[in-house]
């Protein structure tokens, strides 16, 4: 069994109200952060527990907190990210919904770290019955004196507040989650300024991942330098895996980043491996933005060694033969899939979400859920294909915001690996409605392993 | 004023010194000509435009001087600030120019190219950004999107099929006038500029959002399809208003004023008065002043935009050499038929009607063998 920092608790019984909470330990990070430590410190311990977001991007998020403005006078803002509408990604939502109380806790610290006395949750509308359950933890926690005015006695004042988003993904995207806050059409910012400079209602503002928020917990628990010791080079600590698709046992996973993609598919422990005796073919790592793998790369870098679930190891070989952490959403494909139909339903998800403000994005994310959408029902032309890969390389960063990436990402790395299935689906267009590419020469590593 | 420090930027090998908090766009229309990256969205009068069509991407190949790595990727030119010492490249990076000939192609896409029935054709910045940098052909082979056709109120008409979402509109109602009610509704290549539950727009400046739009998208009513523009002679004149400033450019056809607009600058932007502010012009001056009793003159206006307004006005033009005169042995050409006497593949006996189909070159020239 790995370690578990933050699920741990999650079976326990009643676990989501304050009392059990508290009696299981919950809290003490509050404690100790406010009467014992700093701000300062405690943006110390979180950049020595080499903690990076849990968001997608993966930056460090002590880093992260060092670069906050703080002009005399301005207040400043914590916005907890919990928009979470990457297909694939659903960790953020499995840890509200079962330990509220550990999101506040991480919130109540960060805001002490970062001086933010209002603090916001932004929270994707399609999780309707979330935010009371967050609610009532914010209820419980300012009963108990660790919200509201002079917590626990230190003079330190905090509010939090739950917003509800209006079902929109770009919303996740860090500036337009602000301008949307603020009551706006959710259209990202250019940058820069970046948000700690100019954020929420232009305050320095810190736009952090539900996750990576409530992993503070654990590293004022245990000292950032403890922290660090789990895990593997610049991939501290644990992270949530959301795994989905042709799966046995699909679920929200605490993985220590030293396990290998093949353990993590194939363990009991995890995904249980694939259902009905199939291969697996193909597998997208981190949430839908990140290029897809097919088998043989996924388990292994190109290199021939072992890939392991960490953010180093899934992206080795860079775009050409490797792949992201993403937001840990893990959408396994078995030989039963049809790449170019997942493609296409990737590029319409993207065409539909584009903010519009961006031409290339606007106009190339429908161009391309067209050309698939042909592709798909038969009626593709080889000559589609390259057009696919010249609209998707002019897309990527080109645009305001890394949606216009994440729409070209998927689109290229379908292509760059399983070309030959797109050419298949042109060159036969009947077949292609009644059954899927033969795939051989994906096989499985499985076979050879077990 | 104390002296202020300058800040050195090469743009395509030129430099040019600007303050600090100049944009790269900017920097490089101080430079002028092929050095101005084209701007569709970006507008220097409107608080916060820019950054949306990617047009203007540039590349920057030096930081500054302290900073000397290059930006990795390519950067919106309207809304970056240039540093001391950076190098920029624009028409001289092939990266640029494959990029944004990918925005021209993608503005394209769904843009009904209805030319010949637009009112802007002529002073579209569309117009001209496609023969600078677009493909002839294009590879889209799906239905464009299309929109109905929205009357605006009594003196505007949105045609949203030709939008490009610049969000310019959006800013100068916003900016201009004191009610909000024009905005962008929907997502993506579905997004629409609206009036909010279809009001229709009556403040006293929102004329302006047809000199704003790049394309034929919002025109005016009152000149609706009555001319083209390049037949129309700009004469710049004022009148003492008690709105705006007054100062307008008229457009004639013979002594007939057929339409009102505000003065625009070689950029095709609103140009500013001596205050600073910027010369926008009220409703009734540009839809209900149209006589020339309304107005004094002041004189023709230059339009310095290389556009088929100033067709006959080009500054700085190098004229082909006259080519026909030449094949003619001197005479000036009396029509064009002319020409076919010395022409080898016109055979002005050959009957139209008769061939099948387009003709062919090779229709006309019996030395080269017939093609099925
Ligand atoms: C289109 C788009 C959608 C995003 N959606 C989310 C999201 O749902 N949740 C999230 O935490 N971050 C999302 N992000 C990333 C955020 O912009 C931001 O990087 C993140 O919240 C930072 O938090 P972290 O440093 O804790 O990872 C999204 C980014 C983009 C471009
Ligand atoms: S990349 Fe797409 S989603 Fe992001 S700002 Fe541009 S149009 Fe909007
Ligand atoms: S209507 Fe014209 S000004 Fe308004 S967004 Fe569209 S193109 Fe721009
Ligand atoms: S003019 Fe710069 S992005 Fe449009």
């Amino acid at each position: 069994m790995g370690v578990k920092l933050l699920l741990d608790k999650a079976h326990v019984e009643g676990i989501r109200y304050f009392d059990v909470y508290r009696r299981e330990g919950g809290y003490r990070s509050v404690e100790k952060a406010l009467k014992e430590m700093t701000p300062d410190t405690i943006v110390e311990e979180v950049k020595k527990s080499g903690l990076r977001g849990r968001g997608g991007a993966g930056f460090p998020t002590g880093m992260k907190w060092s670069f906050i403005a703080k002009p005399e006078g301005v207040p400043r803002h914590l916005v907890c990210n919990a928009d979470e509408s990457e297909p694939g990604t659903f960790k953020d939502r499995y840890l509200m919904e079962f330990l509220p109380h550990l999101l506040i806790e991480g919130l109540i610290v960060s805001s002490f770290a970062l001086g933010s006395n209002a603090t916001y949750i932004y929270i994707r509308g399609e999780y309707a019955w979330i935010p009371d359950i967050l609610e009532q933890a914010i209820e419980e926690a300012r009963a108990n004196g660790f919200l509201g005015k002079n917590i626990l006695g230190t003079g330190f004042d905090c509010e939090i507040y739950v917003h509800r988003g209006a079902g929109a993904y770009i919303c996740g995207e860090e500036t337009a989650l602000i301008e949307s806050l603020e009551g706006k059409r959710g259209n990202p910012r250019i940058k820069p300024p970046f948000p700690a400079i100019k954020g929420a209602w232009d305050r320095p503002t810190v736009v952090n991942n539900v996750e990576t928020l409530a992993a503070v917990v654990p590293i004022i628990n245990m000292g950032g330098e403890e922290y660090a010791k789990i895990g593997v080079g610049k991939s501290t600590g644990t992270k949530l895996i959301s795994a989905c698709g042709n799966i046995n046992k699909p679920g929200v996973y605490e993985i220590d980043m030293t396990i290998s993609v093949e353990e993590f598919i194939y363990s009991d422990e995890y995904c249980g491996g694939i259902p009905n005796g199939k291969r697996l073919k193909a597998c997208i790592p981190g949430g839908s933005s990140v290029p897809i793998l097919p088998a043989n790369l996924l388990l292994k870098t190109a290199k021939g060694e072992t890939r392991y679930m960490n953010y180093e190891s899934l992206s080795d070989g860079g775009f050409a033969t490797g792949s992201m952490m993403g937001s840990g959403g893990f959408i396994v494909l078995d030989e039963d899939q049809c790449v170019v139909r997942n493609t296409y339903t990737l590029a319409r998800f993207y065409r539909h979400e584009s903010c519009g403000q961006c031409s290339p994005c606007r106009e190339g994310t429908g161009w391309m859920e067209k050309i698939l959408k042909a592709i798909d029902t038969g009626k593709g032309k080889m000559s589609d294909i390259d057009l696919l890969w010249d609209i998707q390389r002019r897309i990527e960063g080109n645009t305001i915001c890394p949606l216009g990436d994440a729409a070209a990402w998927p689109v290229a790395a379908a292509i760059r690996h399983f070309r030959d299935e797109f050419e298949w689906h042109v060159l036969n267009p009947e077949e292609s409605q009644r059954r899927n590419y033969g795939l051989a020469h994906y096989a499985d590593a499985r076979e050879v392993v077990a | 004023m104390s002296e202020q420090q300058l800040f050195k930027v090469t743009i395509d090998n030129i430099t040019i010194e600007v303050a600090p908090g100049t944009s790269i766009l900017e920097a490089a229309r101080k430079i002028g000509g092929d050095v101005a990256p084209p701007a569709m969205c970006f507008y220097s009068k409107l608080k916060g435009s820019g950054g949306k069509c990617r047009t203007c991407l540039v590349e920057v190949s030096k930081g500054s001087e302290k900073d000397p790595r290059p930006m990795p990727k390519l950067v919106a030119s309207c809304r970056t600030t240039v540093m001391d010492g950076m190098e920029v490249k624009n028409i001289t990076s092939e990266r640029v120019v494959d990029a944004r000939a990918g925005v021209v192609e993608m503005l394209l896409i769904n843009h009904p190219l209805d030319c010949p029935i637009c009112d802007q054709a002529g002073e579209c910045h569309l117009q001209d950004l496609s023969y600078e940098h677009g493909r002839e052909g294009t590879r889209y082979e799906f239905q464009r999107r299309t929109f109905e056709k929205h009357d605006l109120g009594e003196y505007i008409q949105l045609h949203m099929t030709r939008c490009i979402l610049c969000y310019r509109c959006v800013f100068t109602a916003d900016q201009l006038t004191n009610k909000r009610e024009h905005g962008i509704l929907s997502r993506g290549d579905h997004a629409e500029i609206a009036t909010y539950i279809e009001k229709s727009l009556d403040n006293d400046f929102i004329g302006n959002v047809i000199d704003v739009c790049p394309v034929g998208a919002l025109t005016d009513r009152t000149f609706r399809f009555k001319n083209r523009v390049w037949f129309l002679k700009p004469v710049d004149a004022h009148r003492d208003c008690p709105t705006c400033s007054g100062q307008v450019t008229l457009w004639y056809r013979g002594d007939e004023v057929f339409r009102v607009t505000a003065r625009k600058d070689e950029w095709g932007e609103v140009e500013s008065l001596p205050d600073g502010t910027t010369a926008w012009i009220c409703n009734t001056c540009r839809f209900d002043k149209k006589h020339t009793g309304d107005w004094v003159i002041e004189g023709p206006r230059k339009i310095s935009r290389h556009s088929v307004i100033s067709q006959g006005h080009y500054v700085g033009m190098h004229k082909p050499e006259e080519t026909i005169e030449k094949v003619l042995h001197g005479r000036k050409p009396r029509l064009m038929m002319d020409i076919h006497s010395v022409s080898q593949v016109n055979q002005p006996n050959i009957d139209l009607s008769q061939i099948e189909g387009p003709a062919h070159s090779d229709d006309f020239n019996p030395a080269l063998p017939k093609k099925d």
